[in-house]
């Protein structure tokens, strides 16, 4: 990947970690840990992959992206918010009365392609827009995030068999695989492993991305997704939770806890601390 | 009513979808491997390039047509009631009525008289759940007539909607030709003002009987049928108990959470007077042919004259 392109998705990327931070900590809840272990994901996909208008954000041919990892919505709207389908400032009214940032996601929201967060289902509405575009012989592409925890439902490969049955190319799932979920790893709490080998099964091309947080790897996934035809595609993204703040990284605690005023404090300077390594 | 024609509204709706596939080009057929049951293998044999078999996977059949209709599709998703609205009950509630998406589920096989197959599919339960859902229409259509004028109404309707038929064939009740279905409103099909009969779907027809039977003992009932339960057409079901002061629900259906529950709402509001729900008691049906148990469970028009006359008496 060209080095002025890769360095300024790094950026991004920590700005969408920093709006991850700005939104739980306003919102005094939410999901930091698996939010900021798809901060590479959302920055590579809105920025360097997805055709999308934030001016016209139901442009009926634009790509759509359902995450149905949902409860990752801060990552998803610091990730829109960048791109400019709405104000960096909404972040800071996350999850309150009247606001407009849900939970989780809203398809009531500009760019949100699909409500979701009830796991399992994301991916079942992403196959039923992979076929529509099929059926319209549509140009755009279907992605979804999924957690590796919340592949243990069974809706998921449910809605996987169907994405194979009819052939979805046009649909790229990526498992976002960072080892933990709330009542611990994965491996621990009821194993989904091995994930590659289920896809496989299930008639799905299966690719691994090893770093999760190297766009040249990402990048190079993609490329190969893109190559594919006549099956759908699962990208199975090893990730850290928690990525990029040092005391949440790897930590099973911080799945659904958000950061106190001073736990903020040290996580934006640590952002900052990157980002200024990154411009300088 | 012996001489009366009958057809199961399964077989209305199949034949509707597929009467409707060259006006609506977005209509498009989901079901779960029971086409043949559903009727949906009609329009599955015409328009087998829009119809999309999901396999016995009922959940993500739901989501499937809740991602179509962001796409601007216009989805019949079709299973049983059970399945429909049972088990896929979440994502419905979740994955479609949530985002208020242009999803159409078709549940076919519900209440009792699905029969033989015993307690396990015989839903008795899918209105409660499924008037649960903010934004949710529910529509019980109570013959051939009004199940194809009622699948044409949910296509021109912007927005979810949940169409429940039955397996049994059922009294054809209605014109043709001069049937209207509109939607949300009540019909009143004989006036009267000693009581109010209320009835949905396969006991409109025992409704109509019973008031024909009372009418040759002078009791004057008026029968509404309440093909759309959500939203209710309170007005007809409030004026019903002004003028008549006391009603009578019947619906293949549980007491709890239906026609029966619906209409006790609705005059709580307007004019408090006694209702009396007819329907399945809190309890789970079994296996035996479809009109002995709808005799067995008091869906019929003699359990309903037996009710009027005890309410009259009280």
């Amino acid at each position: 990947m060209d080095e002025t392109i890769k360095k300024q998705l790094q950026k991004t990327a920590v700005n969408i970690r920093m709006g991850v931070l700005t939104g739980t900590f306003h919102a005094k809840s939410g999901h930091p840990g698996g939010s900021l272990s798809i901060a590479e994901l959302l920055t590579y996909l809105y920025f360097a992959k997805m055709h999308v208008d934030p001016k016209n954000p139901e442009m009926p041919d634009r790509d759509r992206l359902v995450l149905s990892k949902g409860h990752t919505a801060p990552a998803l709207y610091a990730a829109l918010a960048e791109r400019g389908f709405f104000d960096k400032k909404e972040l800071e009214s996350l999850r309150h009365i009247g606001a407009m940032l849900q939970g989780h996601p809203s398809i009531t929201i500009p760019g949100v392609d699909m409500s979701s967060g009830s796991l399992g289902q994301g991916i079942s509405a992403a196959c039923g827009m992979a076929l529509a575009g099929k059926i319209d012989s549509a140009s755009y592409h279907v992605y979804t995030i999924l957690g590796d925890g919340e592949i243990e439902e069974g809706q998921v490969w449910e809605a996987a068999m169907f994405a194979a049955h009819y052939g979805l190319d046009n649909l790229t799932a990526i498992v976002d695989n960072n080892g933990l979920q709330i009542d611990g790893k994965i491996t621990e709490v009821c194993s989904p492993e091995p994930i590659d080998e289920k896809f496989k099964a299930f008639g799905w091309h299966v690719i691994v991305v090893e770093d999760a947080h190297d766009f040249d790897q990402i990048d190079n996934a993609f490329r190969e997704a893109e190559s594919i035809t006549g099956k759908p595609v699962a990208i199975i993204q090893k990730s850290i939770k928690g990525k990029g703040v040092s005391f949440m990284e790897n930590q099973v605690g911080w799945h659904g806890t958000a950061p106190n005023a001073e736990q903020y404090e040290q996580g934006m300077n640590e952002l900052r601390q990157a980002l200024a390594e990154l411009e300088a | 009513m012996a001489d009366v024609k009958k057809k199961a509204t399964r077989e209305s709706y199949g034949e509707a979808l597929t009467a409707l596939a060259e006006k609506y080009p977005n209509l498009v057929v989901l079901d779960a491997d029971l086409a043949a049951a559903t009727k949906t293998g009609i329009f599955k044999k015409a328009y087998p390039e829009r119809f999309f078999d999901c396999g016995i996977a009922e959940a993500n059949m739901m989501g499937v047509a809740a991602g179509l209709a962001t796409a601007g599709k216009i989805p019949f998703a079709s299973t049983f009631a059970m399945f429909a609205a049972g088990r896929a009950y979440e994502i419905v509630r979740n994955s479609i009525g949530y985002p208020h998406l242009n999803v159409k589920i078709g549940a076919t096989h519900a209440g009792i008289s699905v029969g033989e197959d015993g307690a396990t599919h015989q839903c008795n339960e899918d209105i409660a759940l499924m008037r649960t859902i903010p934004g949710m229409t529910v529509i019980v259509p109570a013959d051939d007539v009004e199940a194809k004028a009622a699948v044409e109404a949910a296509i021109q309707f912007e927005g979810p909607v949940y169409m429940r038929f039955g397996r049994l064939a059922a009294p054809i009740l209605n014109d043709p030709a001069t049937y209207q279905f509109e939607w949300g409103k009540g019909v009143t099909l004989r006036e009267g003002k000693d009581i109010t009969i209320v009835a949905t779907g396969l006991m409109v027809a025992e409704a109509v009987t019973a008031a024909e039977t009372l009418a040759n003992e002078g009791i004057d009932a008026r029968v509404i049928n309440i093909h759309t339960i959500k939203p209710l057409d309170k007005e007809l079901i409030c004026k019903a108990a002004k003028e008549t002061g006391k009603i009578v629900t019947v619906e293949e259906h549980s007491i709890i959470g239906g026609l029966g529950d619906a209409v006790c709402s609705a005059v709580c509001e307007c004019c408090p007077v006694p209702v009396t729900k007819i329907g399945v008691n809190d309890e789970y049906g079994h296996s035996g042919p479809a009109v002995d148990l709808l005799k067995q469970f008091g869906l019929s028009a003699d359990n309903i004259v037996a009710t009027v006359k005890k309410v009259l008496n009280q």
